[in-house]
């Protein structure tokens, strides 16, 4: 008696777990290419509004590739290729800032051929809501005060938040925040102006990604 | 006229008496996390409320084969699978409020009152009581949500609606309200210990409501008794 209930109980949990995996599976068929489709066009919104669409003739999504650099923080990171009609434009690297006030910060930084940046935007973030979180273009257009901005020689102390003497605007009430973005951003423009040679003939590895 | 008496006990009990934000204070993780603005209040209130009602339906509509020894990793099975539905359809056509919502539409599972009104009245109903009482609970939780998520974002932001379009299309963008003109975010109103105040002022309102109605009652009774009584001793 036991054995069969046991047996009976074992089989509908079976069948019901197949049922249910079989729906999931059915609804994610049918959202997969939608959600692909959807995370692409975010991706391409945000290249696009970083690198403006008419300065460059490539799909940038297709000419990636990963590369790894303790200038950029810890694990792999991106970088998308903006070229007209061969040119080198412009790219956008995908970095890390450690030393956010609640962990990291990822960013997304486009730098003009000529070292300049072309924008910047925070990818994803932990910061404070209502003090922190102004690094978001939606709350506060701080993030757009490094456009058109260039690192001036091996030591610029201009690239710090303005209570560190530097360019940058902090926030009243949060410094760490905008101090970790500006520190992040000046790696990576660094970063850039080493490597920038290497980068525009490296091979596309991730493509569409 | 027997079915509509029941229908309007459901409503009453899901709506306001036994309410799941207010009375049986389940789901608070969600409630207290995502209500800083009204757009993500309706976000989650509504995906709740689509799984309370698919989950109570199909809890409802199996009641009769599935023993009551393993019923609960079942209701689980149901509810869990449905969430991820959500999130899945959430993900695919609302991209911005799925991004918004992050960890806390997952979390959807884990909503208490959801598994609880699955044991307490689907597994004991009818296919169609059950699945209304799914939509009377999931509406009075999303009504909390939504009073509490328009209480956090006045004060806190000064503004109503903002980021409608990130639920509704582009079409509501121009939703948005400019309450009152903040210079500065109200802090408190946006983090957590402000929800949670909220949340006890809301209860405290409720209770009050309560009392008053209670009030009232009693004093009819009382009118009666005395009628009977005058009438008795004449």
């Amino acid at each position: 008696m036991m054995r069969q209930a046991i047996e009976k109980n074992a089989k509908l949990l079976a069948l019901f777990a197949i049922a249910c995996t079989a729906v999931v599976g059915l609804v994610h068929l049918l959202t997969k290419d939608r959600i692909v489709e959807q995370e692409q066009l975010q991706l391409v919104n945000t290249l696009n509004s970083l690198i403006p669409p008419n300065k460059h003739n490539n799909a940038m999504t297709q000419s990636c590739f990963y590369i790894s650099d303790e200038l950029l923080g810890e694990n792999s990171h991106k970088v998308y290729l903006a070229t007209q009609d061969e040119q080198p434009v412009a790219a956008a690297i995908t970095a890390t800032a450690p030393d956010g006030y609640n962990g990291n910060i990822e960013l997304l930084v486009a730098v003009n051929y000529d070292g300049s940046v072309s924008g910047v935007r925070v990818i994803k973030h932990q910061e404070t809501p209502g003090l922190g979180d102004k690094v978001e273009l939606r709350k506060n257009d701080w993030i757009l005060s490094f456009s058109g901005k260039k690192i001036l020689g091996e030591q610029d102390n201009r690239w710090a938040v303005a209570k560190d003497g530097g360019m940058f605007d902090q926030f009243t009430g949060a410094t760490i925040t905008p101090r970790a973005v500006v520190n992040a951003v000046k790696r990576t423009v660094n970063y850039f102006n080493l490597h920038k040679a290497q980068l525009f003939t490296h091979a596309a590895t991730c493509q569409g990604e | 006229m027997n079915i509509p008496n029941e229908y309007k006990e459901l409503a009453w009990q899901g709506l306001w008496k036994n309410n799941p934000g207010l009375v049986q204070l389940l789901g608070l993780c969600p409630l207290l996390a995502v209500t800083s603005t009204v757009v993500n209040a309706l976000g989650l209130g509504l995906a709740t409320m689509f799984v309370l009602i698919c989950s109570n339906a199909t809890v409802s509509a199996i009641q009769h084969w599935v023993p009551k020894e393993i019923r609960i990793p079942i209701f689980v099975l149901i509810i869990a699978a449905f969430v991820t539905c959500v999130q899945l359809l959430m993900n695919a056509f609302t991209y911005g409020l799925y991004e918004s919502l992050g960890i806390f539409l997952p979390l959807i599972v884990t909503n208490c009152a959801i598994i609880g009104r699955a044991e307490a009245y689907a597994s004991k109903n009818p296919v169609k009581q059950a699945s209304f009482d799914g939509l009377m609970m999931g509406l009075g939780f999303l009504l909390v949500l939504v009073v509490l998520g328009a209480i956090r974002e006045v004060l806190g932001q000064g503004t109503l609606f903002d980021g409608a379009q990130l639920l509704l299309g582009d079409w509501a963008a121009n939703l948005r309200i400019e309450v009152m003109q903040l210079d500065n975010q109200f802090l408190l109103a946006i983090l957590p210990p402000g929800a949670f105040i909220a949340m006890g002022f809301l209860i405290a309102a409720k209770n009050k409501i309560d009392d008053k109605i209670a009030q009232h009652q009693p004093k009819e009774q009382e009118s009666q008794i005395e009628r009977v009584r005058v009438n008795f001793d004449s």
